[in-house]
Parts: C-alpha cells; structure tokens; sequence
C-alpha cells in the first residue's frame, strides 16, 4: 500500500462533563485551541487547510446538523474546506480516519480533525429515546441503549463463566483511571460492591456498568511526516487504521460473545500497521457498557475469546498490567459525547506514547497505542486506529 | 395459525408502517402466521423482510414459518424512559432462534420475567397494534 505517511502533531480536549453553559460552537472553539496549544514549536490556526467535523447527533438537535459549515466559522476559519463526519459511535475515530487520508493521499498538508457533541440539552425521553422511537418498526420492542449489550453479557456469561464481578471488575479500574485524569467527566473511585448495588437497568448490567451522558469536544492536528518536524521533535505517526461493517440490527449478529465488526477492522488494522496486539502498549477501548470493553479485548487479540472478564479481574487491564485498557477513564469514567470520544481516546493515545498522561502513564515497550470504537443499532460498524512513534 | 389478540385499549408504542417490502408479513401477523424470507437464489434465510437477500442480493420469497423456537439470548429491561414501555417494567427483550435457522428479537410475555433462561422454548403470538399490523410476541411452550 502506497500512502505518504502521516504525523500527529496537536491533540487536545475540552474537561467532558454536562456542558449546560457552553454552546456546540463554543466547545469546538474550545477544543481546537487545546490542540493548537499542544503543537512543541507553535501553530497558527491559519495553518490549517482543511477540517472534518465529528458530530453523530447532529440531525436532532439542531445546528450541529451542519457542522461541517458551522464549525470553522465558530473557530476562525471560514473558507477552508469543511466536512461533517458521521459513523455512528465510532464517529470521532472515522473522521481521525479521513483526515488522515487526506493527508496520506497527498492533497493536504495540515489537516484539523475535531469531535463535538452536546448530549445532555435535552432529556433523554427527547434524545436517545426519541430516537430508539424512530428505530426501525419491526424491531422496536422497548430497546434501549443497554438492550444493544445486554444480551452480550447473558450469553458470555453462560458460555464462559463470566460473572457480575468480573463486570464490575471493569468499571472499578475505569473510574480509579478517571480519578486520575483531570479531563473525565466521573473523578472518584468505585468499588466491586458500588456496582453491584447500583440499581439494574438491564440485566444483567447495573447502573455503573452503563457509561453516562456527557458533553465534550476533542482536536488533533494531522500534517505530512516529513513536514512533522517544523511543529515538533516528539512526533507520533499514524500506523494504520481499519474499518468493518457488519449487519446493522442487534437480531443480525452471527455471535452473542463478540463483535464482528471488531474483528475484520482488528484484521485490517493490525496488517495495514503491520504489528500483532502483543505489539500494543496500551489501547483506548469502546467500553459504553462494561461488557462491551470484556468483547473487545477478545476481539482486539489481547486476551483469548472468554477470557476477558478473568482477564479483567485479575488486573491484566489495570494501568501497570500487560496490557493497560481505557487509561483515560474510557467511556464509563471520562465520558461518551458521541463524536468528541474517538478523538479524545486518540488524544489520550497520544499523551501516552509522548510519555505525558501523568499519574496515568503506562510502560512504552513497543511504542505503539490502539483506539477502537464500535457502535450502531446492533454494533454494525467498527473503526481502529492505530498511532507509533516508531519512525515509519 | 397462532393466537392473535386485538387490545381494547390504544397502541401507544411505535406503529410499524407497512411497505411494499413488509406490508404482507405485518398483514399475516394479523392472521396469526409468521413470515421469514428464503432465498431461492442461494438458500439464505432472514429476517427483517429486504427488498434483497442480503447474502446474494437475489430476490427473496416468502417461508411461513411454525412459529416455535428458543430463546437464544436475552436481558430484563428493568429502566425505560418511554411511557409506552415503562408501564410494562420488568420486560424482557430476547433473541429468539427461529426452528427455520434466522434470530428474531422480541418480547417474551405470559411468565415471570425471572423465569426466562438461555434454551427455553417459546412460541408466537400476535397483537394487532393496526388492522394491517400485527406483532409478533414470544411466550413459554406450554408443559404438555
Ligand atoms: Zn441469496
């Protein structure tokens, strides 16, 4: 494959939270400066020639429907060219993904990637559920965002023996990682018994193993690795990057113990990388529901297909285990704005291999990090990313 | 033919809007047969009716079906925001594995949600949330 390399350059995010008193624009706006500010040797804004925009949710509320207009004039930099990405949850990772071909194919230089998305300005009866109301007729039997996971951990625990602590094990490491990262929407730690007597939603997830909704909004600055050095002498490198479809509704899927979707884009992400998972450091994980981050792992390769909740338990996630998962917090601890968190989970991949994530930092042994997201009405798309500071 | 129950009271829960593609399997809801696709191209059987196999994209007719299966996954919805559904706490959403092959998702009524286990059989019923619209339902085959 024939592609000019691509380097990150700026990363940066907003503190996720419920953003009541900021508007779409205004964390946009706040979100680029935080990767403007990022860049070693500095960065005018004006450098930019191109942007994607990440918002999933656009067509419900509002304005951010166009947000591939609305957003450069909000950051300064109307005229260049603008386009709003939308892939369902792994939204923020796709546009990550476009930006960086604009780059490898060579038609620009400089390109912004930025994820907004306001999630808590309306109710959640108007917003989520407005929209399980509009779902597809046929299959409208009371779903909820759980009901698309759920059913996951019914079967994995029937199959393999995987138990609610196990769960719980999962949503105790992420919320002791948030507590440590100042950008998390949730700062303090839980333990195996709060979520085991948190409230059922869907059985048999509780209320702490359901990530929340939150406001947020991240940036990174993509430019050609051989300009890189102009910007920074710690460049990070796009590796590779992989994308899957499977059938969209959650009755479709072939496995009620992993997701498809994850498993062709691991494939494609990991040749196109050319690495294995024992080549990862660390990796930011989809983990909407506790469950989905136990799929993941076994999707990703990092554990075999069943172990992931002993996996979990046992610390083998942990920020000093073999493998460290979701050292942001993930999207139970930090928080899940629709479009912000491909974008803010690379932005943490890239502290990591810098050696900036502070109280979070992991080991580098290979100097490579994963970010994966999945989502849909039934997990039917998936998207990997994959970032080195191995020279390419 | 199964049992079809028509409600006194209003269907407050999302209307299915019959299609080209899917107006006979709402209308044979109403008649108490359940309606799956098979293709005659490459012998894939599915569920939702597509206008196209979506194995081979050939044209898919329809297989009535016997209406039993198992219950292959499931979870007990205990939080709703939607009125609708909210009024029915604890329900359970389930995968059912068709005796045809395909997963169909749907509600198992008529037992203690608690009840519900990986491998029970069940069988079909329907409401008729329209006149042209009836909905499949699970519950537990009897104890003969
Ligand atoms: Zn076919």
């Amino acid at each position: 494959m024939s592609w000019n390399r691509v380097a990150v350059v700026g990363a940066g995010l907003i503190k996720f939270g419920e953003l009541f008193d900021q508007s779409y624009e205004q964390m946009a706006a706040g979100a680029f400066a935080a990767a403007v500010d990022s860049v070693d040797h500095g960065f005018e804004p004006s450098q930019v020639e191109a942007a994607f925009v990440a918002t999933q949710r656009g067509t419900l509320w509002g304005q951010e429907g166009i947000g591939g207009n609305t957003v450069p004039s909000a950051i300064g930099l109307a005229g260049i060219p603008c386009t709003r990405i939308e892939n369902a949850c792994p939204s923020g990772s796709d546009a990550f993904r476009v930006g960086a071909m604009a780059v490898a194919s060579g038609v620009h230089d400089v390109v912004l990637v930025i994820g907004v998305e306001k999630m808590r300005d309306k109710s959640a009866e108007e917003g989520l559920l407005a929209r399980a109301a509009a779902g597809h007729p046929i299959f409208t039997r009371g779903e909820t965002a759980p009901v698309l996971f759920a059913p996951f951990a019914t079967r994995h625990m029937h199959e393999f023996g995987t138990t609610r602590e196990m769960l719980a094990s999962v949503a105790v490491k992420n919320h002791y990682n948030g507590a440590r990262d100042p950008y998390a929407h949730f700062q303090s730690e839980i333990t195996v018994e709060d979520v085991l007597a948190s409230p059922s939603v869907c059985s048999p997830l509780h209320l702490l193993d359901c990530c929340p909704q939150t406001d947020g909004a991240a940036a990174t600055l993509l430019v050609r690795a051989d300009i890189a050095e102009r910007f920074t002498d710690h460049p990070v490198y796009v590796a590779g990057f992989g994308v899957a479809t499977d059938h969209p509704y959650l009755h479709e899927k072939s496995s009620f113990v992993g997701l498809k979707a994850t498993q062709l884009a691991a494939e494609r992400a990991y040749a196109m990388a050319d690495v294995s998972p024992a080549d990862i450091d660390c990796a930011e994980v989809h983990d909407c529901f506790t469950i989905t981050e136990i799929l993941d792992i076994e999707d990703l390769g990092f554990v075999d297909k069943g172990k992931g909740g002993v996996a979990s338990l046992d610390g083998e996630t942990s920020l000093t285990g073999r493998i460290p998962i979701n050292t942001s917090g993930g999207l139970l601890a930090k928080g899940h704005p629709i479009g912000a968190t491909g974008v803010a989970q690379l932005t943490e991949c890239w502290w990591q291999l810098r050696g900036e994530a502070g109280d979070r930092q992991v080991e580098l042994r290979h100097g490579n990090a994963l970010q994966h997201n999945v989502g849909g009405r039934g997990s039917g798309v998936s998207v990997i990313n994959i970032l080195t500071t191995n020279q390419p | 033919m199964s049992d079809v129950t028509t409600p006194t009271e209003e269907w407050t829960k999302p209307l299915p809007t019959p299609d080209d593609v899917n107006r006979d399997y709402w209308q044979a809801g109403t008649e108490g047969r359940l309606l799956i696709q098979a293709c005659p191209h490459c012998g894939h059987r599915q569920f939702y009716p597509r206008a196209l196999c979506t194995s081979c994209a050939g044209e898919p007719e329809w297989l009535e079906c016997t209406g039993r299966g198992t219950v292959h996954t499931f979870t007990i919805v205990r939080q709703m925001g939607m009125r609708a559904f909210r009024n029915e706490l604890p329900y359970v959403v389930a995968m059912i594995e068709l005796d045809e092959g395909p997963l169909i998702m749907g509600n198992v009524t008529d037992c203690d949600p608690e009840s519900v286990r990986i491998g029970l059989p069940v069988e079909v019923h329907f409401i008729n949330a329209a006149d042209d619209v009836g909905v499949p339902m699970w519950r537990p085959v009897p104890a003969r």
